[in-house]
């Protein structure tokens, strides 16, 4: 059997030929806006060379960012644009109040939000050895919540967690995403690896043949990324909310037409810290926004 | 009398239709992945395959082949090559076989297998997130394949 003629590889002129054809496109365009500079201060670093697990794969690690269309981008440029800012504002606000059995807020423990949680979202998820486990944010998030706190969960994919993620990465924008992947950590990322490149769902893609093989081409009206996380949580102009890692993760799955794991499940644990070590480099970006 | 008469030919007609269907456990792929049978019997209508291949419910292939005929089709993908001549570098064996199972022809793609219905990981009852209930339906009828094939016939 004969076989497929080559795909076009200037893929920056198909795509740009594209939008021209269909003049009501989504707005995604080449990747063109390689600079992010928020607030004409903080600049971000949206390109970087892969990390060494990942150099037999790529070269370049790119931020979703890079992807988005003019418009979108715009919004992140500045705070006042971006939406996702109202969800830290919020945020600010719960920090400082009391809740649970124990009557204490986070400020009670932790004190100040901007020197307490310098850093923090950079090198999350964390081996935690108390816990003896990886931790995401969001489960350390529940753990004070739970424990020190005497108040309910959160739920991981929720408003009220998204939001506590804003304000948290907010903390460390700008600072290069560096989680461990080594030591105790290992045998999490090495399942979180297996997860990336494991067929899932009757379409049976990986999340590696979207955003390992193919970024940066079009699937329909959408523009393939690395699916990156360092821009966690975003804002998408979709569904007019703050959406969290396993939340997008759920919905990459659904669209394949598959079962996705429980968020907070061993599995999407895994799979964040992996995902997060993908982008080990680029900048912390939360709270970004997306389509 | 008469009753049973009636039933018996209704079923009969019923069984007819049925046997020329092939199900999708029971293809017959030859070893370059191609499948020569037809899967119904019926000939394929190149029309309702150009409705199959441009429609998001149904084949969504526009999610990542560019089809240049289906020109009012807006946002066609680019992660598959482009389909303008494929009924000329393929029999209909060959597009029958890529459509059925395409990992059968080309062995890591990223192309979904369109009438396949076991072996996967975790998959689901369509978009819904949740295990199917009984069979897992393959994405495309067998006569919708037939379709398909068709139209990508004319594409020369
Ligand atoms: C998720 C992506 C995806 C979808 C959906 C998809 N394809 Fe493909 N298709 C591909 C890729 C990638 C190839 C190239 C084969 C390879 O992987 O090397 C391909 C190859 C082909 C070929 C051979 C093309 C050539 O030039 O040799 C045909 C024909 C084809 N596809 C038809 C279809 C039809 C018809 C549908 C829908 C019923 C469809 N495809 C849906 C990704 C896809
Ligand atoms: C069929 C294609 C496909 C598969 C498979 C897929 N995704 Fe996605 N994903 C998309 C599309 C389309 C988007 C939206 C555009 C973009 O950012 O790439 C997206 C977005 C994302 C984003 C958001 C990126 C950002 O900058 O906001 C993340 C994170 C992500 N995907 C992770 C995953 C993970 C993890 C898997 C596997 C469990 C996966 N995806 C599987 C198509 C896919």
């Amino acid at each position: 059997m004969t076989r497929p003629k080559g795909r076009k590889t200037l893929t920056a002129i198909t795509v740009s030929a594209f939008v021209v054809a269909s003049a009501v496109s989504a707005g995604d365009t080449e990747i063109s806006h390689p600079e992010l500079v928020i607030n004409d201060e903080t600049k971000m670093i949206v390109q970087a060379p892969a990390p060494d697990h990942l150099k037999d794969a790529i070269d370049t690690i790119y931020s979703g960012w890079v992807f988005r269309s003019k418009e979108t981008q715009a919004l992140q440029m500045d705070d006042f644009d971006n939406p996702g800012m109202i969800f830290v504002e919020q945020a600010m606000e719960t920090w400082d109040t009391p809740e649970g059995s124990e009557g204490k807020s986070c400020a009670d423990c932790h004190g100040d939000v901007e020197t307490a949680m310098k850093g923090v979202r950079a090198v999350y998820p964390k081996w935690n050895e108390t816990a003896g486990k990886v931790m995401t944010l969001a489960a350390q998030i529940n753990d004070c919540r739970v424990n020190r706190m005497g108040a309910e969960k959160w739920k991981i994919t929720g408003g009220d967690m998204a939001a506590m993620e804003a304000l948290i990465s907010l903390q460390s924008r700008g600072m290069p995403v560096n989680v461990a992947i080594d030591g105790p950590a290992k045998e999490t990322w090495e399942l979180g690896k297996k997860l990336y490149y494991q067929r899932i769902g009757q379409l049976d893609l990986a999340c590696a043949a979207c955003h390992e093989k193919n970024y940066d081409h079009m699937i329909r009206a959408d523009h393939l990324s690395q699916g990156q996380i360092n821009g966690f949580p975003t804002y998408r102009l979709k569904n007019a909310k703050l959406n969290t890692v396993q939340g997008r993760f759920k919905g990459c799955i659904k669209n394949v037409r598959g079962v996705p794991y429980k968020p907070g499940s061993p599995e999407f644990d895994a799979l964040e810290l992996y995902v997060a070590s993908r982008g080990n480099g680029l900048s912390v970006e939360g709270p970004s926004v997306r389509n | 009398m008469k009753l049973v008469t009636l039933t018996l030919a209704a079923s009969l007609i019923g069984g007819v239709a049925f046997a020329g269907v092939v199900a999708p456990k029971e293809v017959v792929v030859a070893d370059d992945g191609s499948v020569a049978q037809s899967l119904t019997g019926v000939p394929g209508n190149p029309e309702n395959g150009a409705a199959i291949v441009g429609t998001k419910k149904l084949g969504n292939c526009v999610a990542c082949h560019e089809v240049p005929v289906l020109a009012d089709v807006p946002f066609q993908g680019n992660v598959g090559p482009v389909l303008d001549d494929v009924g000329d570098r393929y029999t209909e064996a060959e597009l029958r076989g890529i459509l059925v199972n395409a990992k059968n022809v080309f062995p890591d793609t990223v192309m979904p297998a369109f009438y396949k219905v076991d072996g996967y990981n975790r998959p689901a009852k369509g978009f819904t997130a949740k295990p199917p209930e009984g069979e897992l339906p393959p994405l495309l009828s067998g006569q919708q394949i037939e379709d398909v094939v068709a139209f990508l016939m004319t594409l020369k």
